[in-house]
């Protein structure tokens, strides 16, 4: 890798793409890029298309910038990466499902998010017309072996949660193989993107997954502010880590009470429930949005923070934290809560880093890589704070992954909130001339979140790619929980808690 | 877990005040309702949620619903697992084309009578993914709505008044 690497760096990387470079690259460079990542010499960043070229996000702990490698693609296809890289086999089925760009022996056929059901083929390519297919005419992996039977799961599902579809082999209780489908809430964002203003592509990103609203428009609007080459206010950018880490801590709050509650222990889910309302009144009270919607902007926020406010939230913390510190006391002191967390839905820290994948996920089984920390931008560049890292990779070490890094996120906003800078919250947008490029890594509560776009020259996003931290994820809950009996899958389920919306975009 | 037992004894209701029917999804349902039901549940409805296609903001306001704050259930109405169970579907949108089959099918398997409840700006109307080749749009496109409760997403509350008052018409209609 570091031979490509000064090889790529020997040459200009292509004009107006901001802050990382991205260079052109030929065929045998893609190939020997995908090589590379397949003997772990990089992590994936994202793989997505345009109308002519593909692109690759990488990063290399040797050199802790990330880039962008694209090759021209020629006569619709390209070298698959899949072929050498298992963790863009799904990326791969979705530019050839979206663009009708074909990854050259991609070692799955199969579609991924084109159900059939669009009567377009290739919505982003040729837009070529296509007959409506049996939404169930799909092939599932075959699987071989005496006393197996399978069990169809979804795409709706038994609780208030996303649908999919999941294909449990099992062999009596254990579970010998899960094999996911997804792609059911496919709304066609990036088609929707291309050609809106940045006002309305906005609001689009805003709802690619609502639970991390926050942390999509923080990384649309870095990504934006880095092709315009704009810096936000100091202001606007504490206000921005203030708003995401309250959304970390209100989906930990969730999360930590919904594990507990699929093993059989409501208490936790009923006290959690009522600390989790309590972080989403106060954001509603302060930023006049539960989730915090449609707040953070390209040039800074779109609501500022009253000094009553501030307090307010403090107020918040200072109630729930004790409180939460009981709560955490009753999941450590009850054995028969570990007794189903303790050695179930093991992520082995290897499959973690070769997927690398991000977030909790990734720092249950070893993997320390926290966007804030490793690729760090304003407001957490001048901060410390604690990235909990386990090794156990069960669903216990999610759990506590989870619970540090509530008191991480409080121990910021106490400090923020208690010393906001003062000053206005909102840079203005200069035009442009040229198209520009620009691209973000934001650390969302499930983990980091990619965003890459192109600019036109009236202003307009020309184009826009968003990599959900599920795209990484998902595929490793397969793996999790080969072996586990079938009644532990919720409880693996939801200490992942992969996003449906964000992946299936 | 003593400490927490505890402080339950000492701390105030966490559980808000109910909210009166919304006066919108009152009017709603006086158009819709009284001469479709045919039975009276004794103020008690069972709910199927099926997210059509949402961003999952939705279903996290939904799903507060059963928390100790909102405390659905005081109300008579419950969540359940299956639409075989359900008297109400609570579909959350766009709907999406690949998920189109899916809510037939479960707009199906629910028993008659039944109610459909569109829940957020997505699936009353078509939300900010309007124009797009991978969706249907309102929820009313598919099946049939008796009541719509808007918002982006709508807030607990606001989820709860529209069911209050689906819970009020539902168990004032005669039995047929």
């Amino acid at each position: 890798m570091t031979a490509i690497l000064s090889e790529l760096a020997k040459h200009a990387p292509v004009a107006g793409h901001r802050p990382w470079p991205r260079h052109l690259v030929d065929a045998p460079t893609w190939t020997a890029v995908a090589r590379a990542l397949g003997a772990g010499a990089a992590d994936l960043l994202s793989l997505w298309a345009d109308e002519t070229h593909v692109h690759l996000a990488l990063r290399s702990p040797a050199h802790p910038t990330p880039l962008v490698v694209s090759l021209d693609v020629k006569n619709a296809t390209y070298p698959s990466v899949g072929l050498h890289h298992p963790a863009a086999l799904r990326l791969e089925r979705a530019i050839r499902d979206l663009h009708g760009i074909a990854p050259a022996e991609l070692p799955d056929a199969r579609p991924w998010l084109d159900h059939g059901a669009w009567e377009l083929r290739a919505p982003l390519g040729a837009r070529a017309s296509a007959e409506l297919r049996d939404p169930a005419d799909y092939v599932f992996l075959p699987v071989h072996g005496e006393g197996l039977h399978e069990i169809p799961v979804g795409p709706v599902h038994a609780g208030i949660i996303e649908p999919g579809h999941f294909r449990f082999t099992a062999n009596g209780e254990i579970v010998v193989r899960l094999e996911e489908r997804l792609g059911y809430v496919h709304k066609g964002i990036d088609g929707l993107l291309s050609g809106a203003d940045l006002e309305r592509a906005g609001r689009i990103v805003a709802r690619i997954s609502g639970d991390s609203t926050v942390a999509y428009s923080f990384a649309f609007a870095r990504a934006v502010e880095a092709a315009l080459e704009i810096a936000v206010p100091p202001r606007a950018a504490v206000l921005r880590g203030v708003m995401a880490e309250l959304e970390r801590v209100a989906n930990h709050l969730g999360d930590i009470g919904a594990i507990c509650n699929d093993a059989a222990f409501t208490l936790n889910h009923a006290h959690c429930g009522i600390l989790r309302e309590r972080v989403l009144a106060a954001c509603g009270r302060a930023f006049g949005h539960r989730l915090m919607m449609d707040r953070v902007v390209p040039g800074g926020v779109a609501a500022d923070l009253m000094a009553g406010h501030a307090r307010m939230i403090l107020d918040t913390l200072d109630e729930i934290m004790p409180w939460f510190a009981d709560v955490v006391r009753v999941y450590d002191g009850t054995p028969s809560l570990q007794d189903r967390t303790c050695g179930t839905g093991i992520l082995q820290p290897a499959l973690a880093e070769r997927w690398a994948a991000g977030g909790l996920v990734g720092r249950a089984s070893g993997r320390g890589f926290d966007a804030r920390r490793d690729v760090a931008y304003p407001p957490y560049d001048d901060a410390a704070f604690n990235v909990p890292v386990y090794r156990t990779g069960d669903v216990d070490a999610r759990v506590w992954v989870r619970i540090r890094e509530v008191e991480a996120s409080v121990d910021l906003l106490r400090r923020w909130l208690a010393a906001l800078p003062e000053g206005s919250i909102r840079t203005a947008l200069p035009a442009i001339a040229s198209a520009r490029e620009g691209i973000a890594l934001v650390e969302a509560f499930r983990g980091d979140v990619l965003l890459w776009l192109r600019l036109a020259p009236d202003g307009r996003v020309a184009r826009c790619h968003a990599r959900d931290p599920s795209w990484l994820q998902w595929p490793l809950l397969e793996a999790a929980i080969e072996g586990n009996i079938v009644a532990d899958f919720p409880l693996c389920n939801k200490s992942f808690n992969c996003s449906y919306s964000g992946h299936d975009l | 877990m003593r400490t927490l037992l505890f402080r339950s004894l000492l701390s105030p209701l966490a559980t808000t005040a109910a909210p009166a029917p919304g006066d919108a999804a009152l009017e709603e349902l006086g158009r819709t309702l009284a001469e479709r039901a045919r039975r009276l549940y004794g103020r008690s409805l069972a709910i199927r949620e099926v997210d059509a296609g949402s961003c999952n903001g939705c279903e996290l306001e939904i799903h507060a619903l059963n928390n100790p704050v909102y405390d659905v259930e005081r109300f008579g109405i419950r969540f359940v697992a299956s639409p075989r169970h359900a008297d109400v579907l609570l579909v959350t949108g766009p709907v999406t084309r690949n998920m189109k089959v899916a809510l037939e099918r479960t707009y199906a398997a629910t028993p008659d009578p039944k109610w459909v409840v569109a829940v957020g700006d997505c699936g009353c109307g078509c939300g900010v993914f309007e124009g797009s080749y991978a969706v249907i749009g309102a929820v009313e496109k598919v099946v049939p709505v008796d009541l719509h409760i808007r918002g982006c997403p709508p807030t607990p509350t606001a989820v709860l008044e529209g069911l209050i008052a689906l819970v009020d018409k539902v168990s004032a209609t005669p039995r047929g």
